[in-house]
């Protein structure tokens, strides 16, 4: 399974939603995504990929994680399987 | 001073999910003691419980809620549930800002504890779900019952080990009657029957292997058991005004400490809470028909129990009935005063005193009306609940028929 549909189905699990309703373009506020709800998603992405996400729940901007998008989510978790390989 | 009363009750617990199943098993003497269902019984010692059967939390909550409540908070929202719909109240305003939630528990989250202690000690995992904390703590169930009923007044958590349900509905008491809330969802929920949790509990020696039987000559020790109870208090003014269906009324509460020993209990400590509800709730000692003993079934704690009781009530002692439902339920430590309330409830109400099964044999030490192995119809218009805790906390609470 790709980065891209592992995001996408854990990000849809977390939204109550068919992975086919989550896009590249959403954002999780779309999505109905509150920050307990990343910070699980977070969680699930570490344990999926065995990675470490460096993701602080006080300031979510802080950091090259970047979680605009769900594209920018992948693109990250990317970079870390990468890094962290 | 308000007068305080009970609109709404609920459990879930060894005898049954519901008040009509436990009170049915209570009436029938009915044990709930059995196998301990847990990963790793094999290195247990103690390997029995009053655990609660046919339980699977899918089908009560979702996987977003599951993360969330841990075993003790599960049993808290469907015993809270069922004394909300009892109660028929529902929260908004001015009442929602008055109302709010009292419980006890002594170990709170222990089974999410125990899961991921094991996770991150025996397995070597290095994360842990991020919602342990909120899932762990003693005061999470407290929270959970507020926002599923959107009570916005005083709520917190009371741990006092055994007697902490009985503490708890004694604030929850106060609280109404003096004015500074209307309504309170109260009582207390344990779950601790896990792996770590029963290894602690062997370790002090004072549990049995093989039953519980306060009061008899052969006990040998404490059963642990697991649930939850919870009830509505009302004030009396505002019950009436809307027509509520009143359980029983709340007459009085007292605390003691006995300031002597971590785990010996004291008569006298014990003897002051009793005397001090009966005293609070303007009784006189012949009118209490009924205690619902503290009962753990070991040595300390039914001599201790009975000496305080007879201490207490005098001549009166030996027309009163006293029985330990801990026999049935097992020991549900931070909430066994709220399930125990439930017996008393029944004493009044239906004119029924729950039994103390297992009893085999006298013990001149324990020379009361325990009202051995069979329920007995009784008419009975004041009662009592004792909780002795470890440290030496004791609440007693005092109940009038409605």
């Amino acid at each position: 399974m790709s980065t891209a549909s592992q995001v996408i189905e854990i990000i849809a699990q977390q939204a109550l939603l068919e992975p086919s309703d989550v896009t590249e373009g959403s954002t999780l506020e779309d999505l109905g995504i509150d920050s307990l709800g990343l910070v699980e998603s977070i969680f699930a992405i570490e344990e999926a990929f065995d990675i470490t996400v460096p993701f602080n729940a006080n300031d979510p901007t802080e950091g090259d994680f970047d979680i605009s998008t769900v594209g920018s989510i992948i693109m990250a978790v990317d970079a870390l399987v990468k890094d962290q390989a | 001073m308000k007068r305080v009363v009970i609109t709404g009750s609920g459990t879930i617990n060894a005898l049954g999910h519901d008040v009509p199943t436990t009170l049915e098993a209570m009436r029938e003497g009915r044990c709930g003691i059995g196998a301990l269902d847990i990963r790793d019984v094999d290195r247990l010692a103690v390997k029995i419980g009053g655990q609660v059967r046919d339980y699977d939390e899918q089908t009560h909550f979702n996987r977003q809620q599951i993360s969330l409540y841990d075993r003790f908070t599960q049993f808290t929202l469907l015993a809270a549930k069922q004394a909300l719909d009892e109660s028929g109240l529902t929260f908004s305003g001015d009442l929602a800002d008055r109302s709010g939630v009292v419980l006890g528990t002594s170990g709170g989250g222990l089974n999410t504890q125990d899961e991921n202690y094991r996770a991150v000690y025996e397995e070597g995992k290095n994360r842990v779900h991020p919602f342990i904390v909120p899932k762990l703590m003693n005061n999470a169930a407290a929270s959970h019952v507020s926002m599923q009923y959107n009570l916005r007044g005083p709520s917190f958590t009371v741990a006092t080990a055994c007697a902490s349900s009985n503490h708890a509905m004694g604030q929850a008491f106060m609280m109404i009657r003096s004015g500074m809330a209307d309504v309170m969802v109260t009582g207390g929920s344990e779950s601790m029957l896990c792996f770590g949790g029963v290894k602690a509990w062997e370790g002090l020696r004072v549990m049995s292997k093989d039953a519980c039987r306060p009061f008899s000559a052969t006990r040998n020790g404490m059963v642990q058991g697991e649930g939850a109870g919870v009830f509505v208090f009302e004030d009396y003014d505002h019950a009436i005004k809307r027509g509520a269906v009143i359980l029983a009324e709340v007459a009085g509460f007292a605390m003691s400490s006995d300031a002597s020993d971590i785990v010996t209990p004291s008569k006298q400590g014990a003897a002051r809470a009793i005397a001090g509800a009966l005293k609070d709730a303007n009784l006189n000692r012949e009118d209490v028909g009924y205690i619902n003993a503290h009962g753990t079934g070991t040595a300390a704690n039914d001599k201790t129990e009975c000496a305080a009781v007879a201490d207490v009530f005098g001549a009166h002692a030996d027309n009163l009935m006293i029985s330990s439902t801990k026999s049935m339920h097992g020991h549900l430590i931070g909430g066994t005063g709220a399930v125990e309330l439930l017996a008393c409830i029944m004493a009044l109400r239906d004119g029924v005193i729950a039994p103390t099964i297992g009893y085999e044999e006298a013990d001149p030490e324990c020379a009361l009306d325990v009202v051995p192995n069979q329920a007995r119809d009784a008419n009975v218009r004041a009662v009592l609940s004792n909780a002795f805790a470890f440290g030496g906390l004791n609440a007693v609470i005092a109940l009038k028929s409605a």
